[in-house]
């Protein structure tokens, strides 16, 4: 069997997470407007502040979408979304008398379990909270009582906002505030859940927090909103993973992200994503459009990112950090892959405002198929941010000769003492490099994963131990069938 | 610049061209017709300009107002103990030229192995000029670069060295090039041809010194043309007074699995453009430039790489260091370019850069053009200051500042140095890396 | 038996003929020497014997150890004891250069029916190999080949030779790119590995190779066929007076 066989065979096989799981809907009509809102609003039992803001953001969508302002600079291709076509919220069915985990749906459980992910508190690796959001809600988070007991809070945004209202409007749209972007202020009026997490001061959270999404439902869009402050001397890892159905048409998933980190504080937030990438003739898929930003806040803060982009049809994601606290540090570690049609915009923006601030930014890109991968970066250094300090690495490997990488690095240094290091190199992996290993006596299949391990050492090595295995089982299959 | 003042600058060189072509008479046709053709193209192309884009961070308008004469024409006696103290330990062979002419007196190139040949171009010219026919002014552009038809066009003399297939000389070989101009400005185009056979091995110093104060303008140029499965070590060093011109252009000619080392240290010059234009012409071929600039009060220096992969499977590496001070101006122009055919092509580029002073200046320029689809490019730049922390560091040992900031300019320059293989040579080169870092650090905003 | 025999193979690349009928016989114990200029078909003979699919075999057959060699895939051949000194060895990023090596290893003894080497038991036998090609130990911890010259590279290859131990060598142009005090340490390797049960496969342009390792037989390839055999003073012959005269003999084998 020649090695093009090998691979397209396990190229050919599903993704093995496009099923759909049969539970009740209680779905809001389709379309947008201010009553949509309201009904969203009204569900979640908010309080007055968050149905104002969520106003103030759709007025501001509103006059953008009348001007036409959704983004087009980004190197990726799709026909028009008709914003009134979806279902802005589905939740799945309460069922009535069940207490603690038993209230979730079994149907439910059942999707998750088949997803690897036990929301079974005993037989889940230990180290891990998981708060699992189905749709556009929340329907369970594990370990919270063991996390209360440090005072950490983890739960549902919709939790927070009825048990922490104080907290979630001292911090809510600091950083992603809803005028940011198209996207952005969408999300803000609309979004129906998503995870909140505060680790007080001078607490190390004892075990990792994850989030997994989910889509099931057709014609609706996701769109959750996550919320994290680290206080003074606070450290957390969070981990989130998504999967969708395979369908034939777009959905929508438009999430915001904000990290807040004060004096001291270090939050890493690591990221598997694998929403479905629609079929091999580039039919369906997930558009992914999401904003996530941290603001280093405090002195010697640190955030760190770290993706893993295997899905969605369309990535368009720019995971960026503030550094405003003085020797506060900001880093980007991040693997984008696109096969057969998918497309990906993806990088970071670094904002230096303090003195000493450094970031790194180590960038992997893998092409194959017809798969588009751009990377966009910008770093800035601006006047008050004496001995700022970036480097960034930025790497493309192509498979095949029909796919493309893309570099658009943006460096603007407004203050003389900074220290800038950039390096980028473009490689492609061909039959003679996989005919080395076979020489050597080890198959094909081994030949790809090594190699594409070793492109994307550098970024596992950020993930945590239990996501770097599935990231790397994850590339394998994404990848395969496109050498050859 | 204006108009004017390059018709004054272009007619030097019209009354030079008119004179040498006096005392070419004897030059067999070829040579003659090569070098009008090439005084054509000068006249069309004329200086370059900072609009064009290869020249964009170097003005030449110090350079085109100036009335150079022919070094030559006022010859000087330059004395052996006046050069003894340039001199590479245990080298094959020192071959000197004083305002571009060879000098016997000064040479010694008695002793060299059986299959190596080492002298001065005119010789060869005036005794078997047809063997030049197949070389020179092959390899080296006289068509769009305006200081290399200047110099096919001007030029006397220069080293000619040649190795046979097979030949193995370990021993380096030092070209030592000596200029004397006191006062009048003097120009000199030295003119060199390397030819390396197949599997052969040679290591090789260009070494530019002024004995004088006066304003030279040095115009050379080098083919080095490389055999299968040769390997060449080429070093130049620059090291002339604060008012020269140094244009130097190295051409290289590499065929298949030949390995070229090219490395060049500038210390010296009012206003220096180096050019390195390596050709990976066949499969396999294999190529390091590495080069360290220092910099202190108005030197301009500039450094224009172009490295060209013709052929599949080869690689090349580029590694560049500069230290400014004063109000010196640095330029690193790195160009990759890969052939359409060059597959294969693994090209890496990195310049770093440290500068001393406020007043200093960096222009770095990477710029890929690649025509292959599987390649592996690199190219990386930095530009940064002394380290505070590191400065600290050594003080709280014990250091005073300026021992420990000459310890990081060292090391910082040591990253070059170490690259250089040929032991005595780096010794060599070391010693001017040394005196000019004491120079540098003396410029540097602040210090005594 | 033979270890290796070759009869009459003929093989092309997207539809040229470039191997045309080549009959070669390698004993175990022998150093067998292919010449020729740049062109002639030895490094794709190379290739053919490894098993490298970019090239078609039209006919012949090819048997190595008893067994039919073009039946094999390249890691069947490799793991049956047939190694190949790349001309332009790969770079692998990320992965390191003993972790590549034992995972090769462990999988030719996986096919032997041998038990895998553990890191401890694998890396003294690394470092005394590299010690053997002077190669300092911070290539150990390197990636494979990467950021090596390559020279570097070549003694790499011949590291890697040196642990998977194979019983046919075939080393394609592992002297290009060499300086000549890199070639006589690679030379010292490779004649370190010459042994009554190996037999190795000399594919080079140049004489001056074998010089240092020197060959029991040395053929001629022109034209995708062996037009010369003989023995170590074919090459010396072939220095002096070049690939010139074969053109003629090319004609009269047309």
């Amino acid at each position: 069997m020649t090695t093009t066989n090998t691979i397209e065979d396990l190229a050919n096989r599903e993704y093995k997470w496009g099923f759909v799981t049969q539970v009740e809907e209680d779905r809001i009509p389709r379309g947008l407007s201010e009553d949509t809102i309201r009904l969203i609003s009204e569900k979640k039992n908010e309080p007055a502040f968050m149905l104002e803001w969520r106003l103030k953001a759709y007025r501001h969508w509103a006059t953008l979408e009348r001007s036409q302002a959704e983004p087009t600079w980004a190197n990726i291709h799709y026909s028009p979304i008709d914003y009134q076509a979806m279902s802005y919220y589905s939740a799945p069915k309460p069922r009535p008398n069940r207490k603690s985990l038993d209230e979730v749906d079994p149907e439910i459980l059942e999707a998750y379990n088949k997803l690897g992910i036990s929301l079974d508190e005993q037989k889940r690796l230990a180290g891990v909270a998981v708060d699992a959001v189905f749709d556009s809600v929340s329907v369970a988070t594990t370990f919270k009582e063991k996390l209360a007991e440090k005072g950490v809070i983890f739960c549902s945004f919709s939790e927070a906002v009825q048990k922490h209202p104080d907290l979630v409007k001292k911090y809510l749209g600091t950083v992603v505030p809803y005028s940011d972007n198209f996207f952005a202020a969408l999300n803000a009026a609309v979004f129906s859940d998503g995870s909140f997490v505060y680790v007080p001061k001078g607490v190390h959270c004892p075990m990792e927090l994850s989030t997994y999404f989910r889509i099931n439902a057709a014609e609706t869009g996701q769109f959750e909103r996550t919320l994290i402050i680290a206080d003074e001397g606070a450290q957390v890892s969070y981990l989130e993973g998504c999967t969708a159905p395979m369908r034939d048409e777009n959905q929508l998933h438009a999430a915001v992200v904000e990290l807040i980190a004060l004096d001291d504080a270090k939050i890493k937030y690591s990221t598997v994503q694998n929403w479905y990438p629609g079929d091999k003739e580039g039919r369906g898929g997930i558009y992914n459009f999401v904003t996530k930003r941290g603001k280093c806040a405090g002195r010697n803060s640190h955030i760190s990112w770290t993706q893993v982009e295997t899905g969605s049809a369309i990535t368009w994601k720019y995971p960026s950090c503030i550094l405003m606290g003085e020797s506060s540090v900001g880093e980007f570690y991040s693997v984008a892959l696109t096969n057969n049609h998918q497309q990906a915009d993806t990088g970071t923006k670094m904002i230096h405002v303090g003195k000493n601030t450094r970031s790194t930014i180590v960038s992997k890109g893998i092409s194959a198929g017809f798969g588009q991968n751009t990377y966009r970066g910008q770093v800035k250094i601006l006047k008050g941010a004496t001995n700022a300090r970036n480097y960034t690495q930025c790497d493309s490997l192509l498979i095949g000769d029909k796919c493309g990488a893309h570099t658009f690095p943006y460096i603007d240094v407004k203050n003389s003492t900074a220290r800038m290091e950039h390096e980028a190199s473009t490689s492609k992996i061909g039959e003679d490099q996989i005919f080395y290993f076979r020489q050597r006596g080890l198959p094909a299949e081994e030949a790809v994963a090594m190699i594409i391990n070793g492109f994307c050492k550098q970024v596992f090595r950020e993930l945590p131990m239990e996501f770097a295995v599935e990231a790397q089982k994850l590339l394998s299959i994404s990848l395969e069938g496109s050498v050859g | 610049m204006s108009a004017t003042a390059q018709i004054t600058g272009l007619n030097t060189y019209l009354d030079a061209f008119s004179r040498r072509q006096q005392t070419t008479q004897d030059e067999p046709a070829w040579l003659r017709h090569l070098r009008e053709d090439a005084f054509g193209h000068f006249c069309d192309l004329g200086f370059p300009t900072t609009h064009d884009e290869d020249w964009r961070f170097t003005s030449l308008s110090a350079l085109v107002k100036e009335n150079f004469v022919s070094a030559s024409e006022s010859p000087a006696a330059v004395s052996v103990q006046q050069i003894a103290a340039h001199r590479v330990s245990d080298s094959a062979a020192r071959i000197v030229f004083v305002n571009g002419r060879f000098s016997t007196a000064l040479s010694d190139a008695q002793t060299l192995p059986q299959g190596v040949r080492a002298g001065s171009l005119a010789d060869i010219i005036a005794s078997s000029p047809a063997s030049l026919e197949n070389h020179l002014a092959r390899y080296a552009n006289i068509r769009n670069a305006s200081f290399t038809a200047l110099n096919t066009a001007l030029f006397e003399d220069g080293a000619y060295v040649e190795v046979e297939r097979g030949t193995i000389l370990k021993k380096p070989l030092h070209v030592l090039f000596v200029s004397t101009a006191e006062s009048a400005a003097a120009m000199v185009h030295p003119r060199t041809l390397l030819l390396v056979g197949e599997n052969a091995e040679l290591s090789l110093v260009e070494d530019h010194i002024s004995l004088g104060g006066g304003a030279v303008f040095t115009n050379s140029v080098t083919e080095l043309v490389v055999g299968a499965g040769a390997t060449v070590s080429h070093h130049v060093l620059e090291r002339e007074n604060r008012n020269s011109f140094h244009i130097a252009t190295l051409r290289i000619q590499q065929s298949r699995t030949s390995t070229v080392r090219a490395h060049s240290v500038l210390t010296g010059g009012a206003l220096v453009r180096n050019n390195v234009h390596p050709v990976l012409a066949g499969e396999g071929a294999e190529c390091l430039i590495n080069g360290l600039f220092i910099g202190g009060e108005r030197q301009h220096l500039d450094n224009f790489m172009m490295v060209e992969h013709a052929s599949p499977h080869c690689a090349s590496h580029q590694y560049y260091n500069g230290l400014l001070g004063g109000h010196s101006h640095g330029v690193f122009h790195g160009r990759i370019l890969v052939h359409k055919d060059a597959q294969k092509t693994d090209a890496k580029q990195t310049n770093r850069n440290l500068l001393l002073s406020d007043d200093a200046q960096i222009d770095t320029k990477p710029q890929l053009e690649i025509y292959a689809d599987d390649v592996k490019c690199t190219h990386g730049a930095t530009i940064g200051q002394i380290e505070e922390n590191s400065l600290f560091y050594l003080r709280s040992r014990g250091l005073d500042e300026a021992s420990a900031r000459q310890m990081l300019l060292l090391a910082f320059a040591g990253e070059c140095l170490d690259r250089i293989e040929d032991g005595p040579v780096r010794e060599y080169m070391e010693q001017s890396v040394d005196a000019a870092l004491l120079g540098a650090s003396r410029y540097q905003g602040g210090q005594p | 038996m033979s270890l290796l025999e070759i009869r009459d193979l003929h093989a092309s690349v997207n539809g040229n003929e470039i191997l045309k009928g080549i009959t070669l016989t390698v004993n175990a114990g022998e150093v067998h020497s292919l010449m020729g200029p740049n062109g002639s078909g030895k490094s794709t003979l190379a290739q053919v014997l490894a098993r490298r699919e970019t090239y078609e075999v039209t006919s012949g057959e090819v048997i190595f150890n008893g067994k039919d060699l073009l039946e094999m895939k390249p890691e069947e051949a490799a793991s049956e004891g047939l190694f190949m000194a790349f001309q332009y060895p790969i770079e692998v990023p990320g992965i390191s250069n003993p972790y590549f090596l034992r995972a090769a290893l462990n999988a030719q003894r996986k096919y032997r029916g041998e038990d895998p080497l553990d890191a401890m038991e694998f890396l003294p036998l690394l470092k005394e190999k590299m010690k053997l090609l002077e190669m300092d130990e911070r290539f150990q911890s390197r990636s494979v080949n990467e950021g090596f010259s390559g020279g570097e590279k070549k003694r790499n290859e011949i590291v890697q030779m040196a642990i998977l131990e194979p019983k046919l060598a075939i080393l394609d142009e592992t002297d290009s790119g060499l300086d000549i005090d890199a070639l006589k340490i690679v030379s010292r390797g490779v004649n370190a590995m010459r042994s009554a049960d190996r037999a190795m496969i000399l594919v080079t342009h140049y004489q001056r190779l074998l010089d240092y390792i020197v060959p029991d037989f040395v053929h001629v390839l022109a034209g995708g066929r062996i037009v010369k055999s003989g023995g170590p003073e074919l090459a010396h012959e072939l220095e002096r007076e070049g690939y010139g005269w074969i053109e003629p003999a090319l004609a009269g084998a047309r």
